[in-house]
């Protein structure tokens, strides 16, 4: 990508973004044919997706991508004709060519190998298929400039005036004796927006493709056309009229101009004139303009920047004048002819940016707050009256803060959906090398989260996901056993909850088969023989390092990587993962996140004379010890009692080597923090300073990893401040208080 | 400094450090500013003075005699923090004192003597003689890389 003044591979790389979307468009549909959506509708887009990947790929020579989507592309013209009723497997055919489609579409975006034989494999799959509905198919899957020719039986095509024009087709002849009748006649009219030429679509090719179809003759308007002095070059000015002789049907006529669908004005009308017939969906019709054929002073080079020489255009009458033509000026610049269309079409209207600008412009909010809360500290102690107009200016200010950097948040949160997609793929790989039937059932897929987070997220989701899949999930004849459906399934859902995102991986399995477990961590000696756990403590083990329950190490999950492993990794993102396990239903894992990584409420504390903040959310309750409170359970380790409860209890100030742990706690202050697996500790600080938002700085770690700490932040004052992983911290000082113990004893 | 007709291969930057002068390849400073109070960040190397706010980013900064294995400087008013980058990782070096820029060819480089390994690590890249005063060039990447592999 390096090469960025290079028009082609810009254009080449926003073709790989389109193909991304055109992929989510696909899994969606194949998705929704899954569910059992008999909406036509849905396999259209099934096809227009696979469709457009093809026409891009064949546009860069990527022949590979060509050459299986066109494939791919046949079978679900057979569907979407209603010829073949997808069942199950083709189905499952179905997404493993997309999975299949999305990999080739990568390889070619980095010019990797390709994996032939899977393409092999899934072509004759394909061609399997094929071959039980037509054997026309076969033979047409080889040509691959015949573009649209099998098309011509299909019924149902999307474009809006077909419903209308549906009625007049019960009256063409049966299918099979189609070729064998007359030809049809068909006036086409076709005015380009400019639209269609700023997105690089040329007419002529649709010319073309229609003079293919039949005996074809093309009459260009141009009665738009200003003089000269009043033309714009981008403007769009010229319409054509076709009348269409032609064996073909409808349908395939339209395809022809699928691509630049929403991007003209078009008509199809059977019969020789019907250009009074305006199309209802089609309010900015061409039709109303009048007709009149005007060869002689066809200018297209003027209208179409890329308007082709007319010599290669055998049988269409347009002839390419000087271009100097004066057309006639009876109509002028019409500037923006069609409102009423472009705003239908562009629903969602949706602007790309490079990902660094708006890093720029989150570093920069990021530098705003900081700011902000400088200006807040020098004025709140230059003694000014909170009720000064200065004071109520910096509220102001603080507030307006505050919504520009939710603001820029927004613009960095992305739906996890297309996360869950790439979930859905791993459970079918992942269920088909186990050889269990999973269905993956997603929910809040709209869920935004932080771009960074979806990116990060991947590897540990994909790990627990698979794992459900080899581990949560028995064999489909224990499952009958136990008397539940045979196939297998797999929740994943995503939900905002209290400022934070919670994941959830879940599996109607057996559950975590906890004396098993315990056995094998006492096997590997993680847990000392004579211990005895809670089941949320045995839940636990799982991840800790080196831990894995299968008794045979699956060519699925034995890749090395452990939970513990994806448990640091949420970590890394400021999440907590926890279990929930019933011994015959399930397992249930739940990764709750931060909203954001740059951001953060706190709680600022002082420690040591050090200023440390804490993620507000851990923090449930804050007390004053009195000595009485505090009870030692051994040397070097002491709980405190909260209510009916005990707590185990560390100095922060210790625990972080910033003094030595204190003697006396009479009238210290304690936070008492809670993670999301339940854990609870009580933090000995000195006082507590405010509650605040934070901007989040990353350390650099690759310079010095400071245990305990997750990231720092810049005061008001300008001083750096260290924000505390607590659970980390927690997690530290059970590891140390556990292996100072026995030289504590003798002592 | 005498003028010279041959072409400078390389700019050092020489400073002090517990009476003794080091230098770097001028390339690699960013800038050199005050001292300024440092977070400590807990359980660090001793020579880890901790991290300071650089225009709203954190930069993490060394104490360089402690990193060299010379005693621990005395914090002082002249003492300052020469930012580094090395491969896009930037540092904080406390030294004693910024002494002068010196141009150099590479003729004027001696390398150092091969010398019975100690437990410092062995950072000095080459040495050479300004004004009778011998002057040690550091090499940048061992004293930030080895960091990481310790912290590894």
């Amino acid at each position: 990508m390096s090469e960025s003044n290079d028009p082609m591979a810009e254009i080449r790389a926003s073709f790989f973004i389109e193909c991304e979307e055109l992929l989510e468009a696909l899994q969606d549909g194949l998705q929704a044919l899954d569910d059992g959506d008999e909406d036509p509708e849905t396999i259209n887009i099934v096809f227009r997706a696979v469709h457009s990947i093809k026409g891009g790929a064949g546009a860069f020579g990527l022949e590979a991508l060509v050459r299986f989507a066109h494939r791919f592309e046949t079978v679900l013209d057979e569907v979407r004709a209603g010829r073949m009723s997808p069942d199950s497997d083709a189905r499952k055919i179905f997404f493993q060519c997309a999975d299949h489609l999305s990999d080739l579409v990568r390889i070619s975006r980095d010019d990797g190998a390709l994996p032939e034989e899977e393409t092999a494999g899934l072509l004759s799959l394909l061609g399997d298929l094929l071959g039980e509905t037509s054997d026309a198919a076969e033979e047409e899957a080889e040509e691959e400039e015949i573009d649209f020719q099998p098309a011509a039986l299909s019924l149902d095509l999307d474009l809006g005036d077909d419903d209308g024009d549906a009625s007049g087709l019960p009256e063409l002849p049966p299918l099979d004796s189609l070729p064998a009748t007359g030809c049809t006649v068909f006036t086409i009219e076709f005015k380009p927006e400019n639209e269609l030429f700023e997105t690089g679509n040329e007419p002529f090719h649709m010319l073309r493709t229609l003079d293919e179809l039949g005996e074809c003759v093309v009459t260009c308007h141009l009665d738009d056309l200003p003089d000269l002095e009043t033309l714009i070059a981008e403007q769009s000015y010229l319409s054509w009229k076709i009348r269409l002789e032609t064996e073909a049907e409808e349908a395939e006529i339209a395809a022809a101009f699928e691509f630049v669908e929403g991007l003209c004005a078009l008509t199809i009308t059977k019969g020789e004139d019907a250009s009074t017939e305006a199309t209802p969906n089609d309010p900015s019709d061409a039709a109303d303009e009048p007709e009149e054929p005007s060869l002689d002073q066809a200018d297209p080079s003027v209208a179409a920047p890329a308007v082709p020489d007319s010599s290669s255009l055998e049988q269409v009458p347009v002839e390419a004048a000087a271009p100097n033509a004066s057309a006639k000026p009876s109509d002028p610049v019409k500037s923006s002819p069609t409102p009423a269309k472009s705003a239908s079409q562009t629903a969602k209207s949706v602007v790309r940016v490079d990902l660094d600008r708006i890093e720029r412009l989150v570093n920069l909010v990021g530098e705003l707050v900081i700011n902000q809360a400088m200006l807040s500290q020098s004025l709140e102690s230059s003694g000014l009256s909170p009720h000064s107009d200065a004071m109520n200016g910096l509220e102001e200010f603080q507030r307006l803060t505050r919504d520009i950097q939710d603001s820029v948040m927004m613009i960095r949160a992305q739906p996890v959906k297309s996360l869950f997609q790439r979930m859905s793929r791993i459970v079918r790989e992942a269920s088909a090398a186990v050889g269990k039937d999973v269905r993956l059932h997603t929910d809040g897929e709209s869920t935004e989260v932080d771009k960074t987070v979806i990116e990060r997220l991947a590897d540990p989701l994909t790990h627990m996901i698979r794992n459900a899949v080899d581990h949560g999930l028995e064999n489909p004849e224990d499952r009958i056993a136990a008397g539940k459906p045979e196939q297998g399934r797999v929740n994943l859902s995503a939900a905002h909850r209290s400022g934070r995102v919670v994941i959830e991986v879940s599996d109607d399995g057996g559950g975590i088969n906890r004396p098993k477990v315990l056995q094998i961590a006492i096997d590997k000696g993680l847990v000392s023989a004579d211990a005895s756990l809670s089941d949320t403590e045995i839940d636990n083990l799982l991840f800790l390092p080196g831990f894995s329950t299968a008794s045979v190490v699956s060519d699925l999950s034995g890749r090395g990587v452990g939970m513990d492993v994806v448990r640091t990794s949420i970590q890394a993102l400021g999440g907590r993962i926890s279990i929930a396990s019933t011994p015959g239903e399930g397992t249930t894992f739940s990764i709750s996140l931060p909203l954001t990584l740059a951001v953060l409420d706190g709680m600022v504390v002082q420690v040591a004379d050090e200023t440390l903040v804490l993620p507000l959310n851990v923090v449930i309750e804050t007390l004053t010890l009195t000595n009485e409170d505090v009870e030692m359970v051994r040397p070097g380790a002491h709980v405190v009692r909260v209510r009916s409860g005990f707590v185990p209890l560390f100095d922060l100030g210790k625990e972080l080597g910033y003094r030595d742990p204190i003697e006396d706690y009479q009238g210290s202050v304690v936070l008492l923090i809670a993670h999301e697996d339940g854990s609870r500790a009580a933090l000995i600080i000195d006082s507590i300073q405010d509650q605040r938002q934070v901007v989040i700085k990353g350390l650099d770690d690759s310079f010095y990893r400071a245990p305990g700490i997750a990231a720092a932040t810049i005061l008001g004052d300008g001083q750096i401040a260290l924000i505390l992983d607590t659970s980390d911290i927690i997690t530290n000082a059970i590891g140390t208080a556990n292996t100072q113990a026995p030289t504590g004893i003798p002592a | 400094m005498s003028e010279k007709e041959t072409p400078t291969a390389i700019e050092l930057l020489t400073f002090q450090l517990a009476d003794q002068e080091y230098s770097l390849d001028i390339m690699s400073v960013r800038e050199i500013r005050g001292w300024t109070k440092t977070t400590p960040l807990p359980h660090a190397p001793s020579y880890m003075k901790g991290v300071i706010n650089l225009r709203g980013t954190v930069l993490p900064v060394m104490d360089l005699s402690e990193r060299l294995g010379l005693k621990p400087q005395k914090q002082t008013d002249r003492n300052v923090i020469i930012v580094v980058n090395h491969d896009d990782v930037m540092t904080g070096l406390l030294v004693d004192a910024v002494s002068d820029i010196i141009a150099l060819t590479d003729d004027d480089l001696q390398p150092p003597p091969e010398m019975q390994a100690s437990t410092a690590p062995n950072v000095v890249s080459a040495l050479t003689l300004i004004d009778e005063r011998m002057i040690r060039v550091l090499d940048l990447s061992s004293i930030v890389l080895s960091v990481q592999s310790t912290a590894a």
